[in-house]
């Protein structure tokens, strides 16, 4: 692993953010979530933005969703400005935010009843394909609340690969679920990810996860979210979150982290 | 089967101790009737048609009169839950009103509608509306907002949003304030038919009335048990459908 010589744009970079700040007003008064952040992901990159709270790194996942606009700076994915949600970049949340009035089939079915150019059939299709892709074909038909919380997200995977996004934006999807269906998902998400070719950026606070997923892994520091550090991970994959590399890299990233946070700007 | 059958022996005991009290001729026999005399009563307005046309003059009024007071409360409960001046307004309104007994609402109906089919429907429409506005409007803004988040990156906005994400999300509130809407209605009606005659057609709450100008004991209890029935049967076959889906979808069956 080595910190990578900057923030410079690849040639082939599919999303681009450039200088975007956003600010809050909260109960408090204006709050700077966002300062300044400059960031390129490649097609078919895994990106993980890692912080503390209050670092603006979910802020910056739903701009580059599409669910909040920048203050200042500009978002661009795919060389078009992001101005409104796309189904060509899906989300997936820390909660599930399945329905639950429709079984895991109709969950799935939603994002696809919304995109054009496919008959029903072709629907159903796709949904069983995705279903299956991440698992479940045992549980299509399963309300929500029947299932555990490892397929609950198992579902809100196939249902955010469903359209066929070309980017993946996941903020904390694993942070809720206990460390051996985590483990489980890591590995499914990481063979999906090289199977679809879809660029991913995830958001995470466990360095260890970002290191074991992330081709790079980029560091924030709090008020305001600033981007601290860059660090590429250079192992190969499939990797093992408990293995010796991914621990080694996660402490050096976490003393950057704690170097940060105690030399702290402006807390 | 087990809860069947206890609840077949307490209502077999229970008509027992009625027949046994009104044998012993503990109360007069014109303010207690034999349950014999009931089921005769029954039986005649059974075969002579009467039941049946009261009961279809009822619940015509009834289902009328409910169906305009959905179709008006939800979208009012969805635009209250939604604009803010319409909440400060409608929402403070419904409020009030859905505490005013329901039963209140019939004198006003009478002086301006006169005795018609209209001050019927009046009345209960006006038990139906506010409590579904008040049940919509609470469940529209209990909506988790990570489901609107979702359904917007899934491509959902605008009507399709209301109809298949809010509607849908809101649906174990509006189903608690169908069935409210749906006692107060047929309280009011009840309490209206009782109160007035109306030319147009002679319900259940008129036969009760005229049990009791004619001392017809019998006639009185009898028209009491069909309308206890008639609450249950609606239970059933209205709302058990939606608490069952509701039920089995978001796992709340106890």
């Amino acid at each position: 692993m080595t910190p990578s010589n900057g923030l410079s744009a690849a040639p082939s970079a599919h999303l681009a953010i450039d200088g975007v700040s956003k600010w809050f007003e909260t109960s408090r008064g204006r709050v700077q979530a966002l300062d300044n952040v400059s960031l390129q992901v490649a097609e078919g990159e895994f990106v993980c933005l890692v912080g503390p709270s209050g670092c603006g790194k979910s802020t910056l996942l739903n701009m580059i969703a599409g669910l909040e606009m920048p203050g200042q700076g500009s978002v661009v994915a795919a060389g078009q400005p992001v101005r409104d949600p796309s189904r060509a970049r899906m989300m997936m949340f820390q909660e599930s935010a399945l329905f639950p009035w429709l079984d895991a089939f109709g969950n799935v079915m939603f994002s696809l009843k919304r995109k054009p150019g496919l008959n029903d059939a072709e629907r159903r299709e796709v949904a069983e394909h995705y279903l299956k892709l991440v698992g479940l074909e045992k549980f299509m038909h399963a309300s929500i609340h029947e299932l555990s919380g490892g397929m609950k997200q198992r579902v809100a995977l196939a249902r955010a690969l469903a359209p066929n996004p070309r980017v993946l934006l996941m903020d904390e999807p694993f942070a809720a679920l206990d460390a051996m269906t985590r483990e489980q998902l890591y590995g499914d998400l990481q063979r999906i990810w090289k199977q679809r070719k879809v660029t991913i950026v995830f958001v995470t606070h466990n360095v260890r996860e970002a290191v074991s997923l992330g081709d790079r892994v980029i560091l924030f520091s709090p008020h305001p979210g600033r981007i601290r550090e860059e660090f590429v991970v250079n192992l190969p994959r499939p990797r093992d979150i408990n293995s010796v590399e991914v621990a080694a890299h996660a402490t050096r990233i976490t003393r950057a982290l704690k170097d940060h946070m105690e030399h702290g700007a402006g807390i | 089967m087990k809860r069947f059958l206890t609840a077949f022996l307490f209502f077999v005991l229970l008509i027992a101790a009625w027949h046994w009290a009104f044998v012993r001729h503990i109360w007069s026999p014109v303010l207690v009737p034999s349950p014999e005399s009931v089921v005769r009563y029954i039986w005649e307005i059974t075969q002579d048609g009467t039941l049946w046309s009261c009961t279809a003059v009822t619940m015509k009024r009834l289902i009328a009169g409910y169906l305009i007071g959905l179709l008006a409360g939800v979208p009012l409960g969805f635009l209250t839950a939604r604009v803010q001046a319409l909440r400060d307004t409608v929402g403070v309104l419904a409020l009030g009103l859905q505490g005013l007994p329901s039963v209140c609402w019939v004198p006003l109906a009478l002086l301006w509608f006169g005795q018609t089919e209209s001050a019927m429907l009046f009345v209960v429409v006006m038990g139906t509306l506010w409590s579904v506005i008040l049940a919509t409007e609470t469940g529209v803004r209990n909506v988790n907002p990570i489901y609107i988040r979702a359904a917007r990156t899934m491509g959902s906005s605008g009507v399709h949003t209301w109809v298949y994400v809010m509607l849908p999300a809101s649906l174990p509130f509006i189903v608690s304030g169908m069935k409210q809407g749906w006692a107060f209605a047929w309280r009011s009606l009840m309490a209206a038919e009782i109160y007035v005659t109306i030319l147009t057609g002679f319900g259940l709450g008129h036969l009760l009335h005229y049990g009791r100008e004619l001392n017809a004991m019998e006639q009185v209890v009898a028209i009491m048990l069909v309308i206890v029935v008639i609450g249950l049967l609606a239970d059933k076959i209205l709302f058990s459908p939606f608490e069952r889906f509701l039920h089995r979808r978001w796992g709340t069956e106890k």
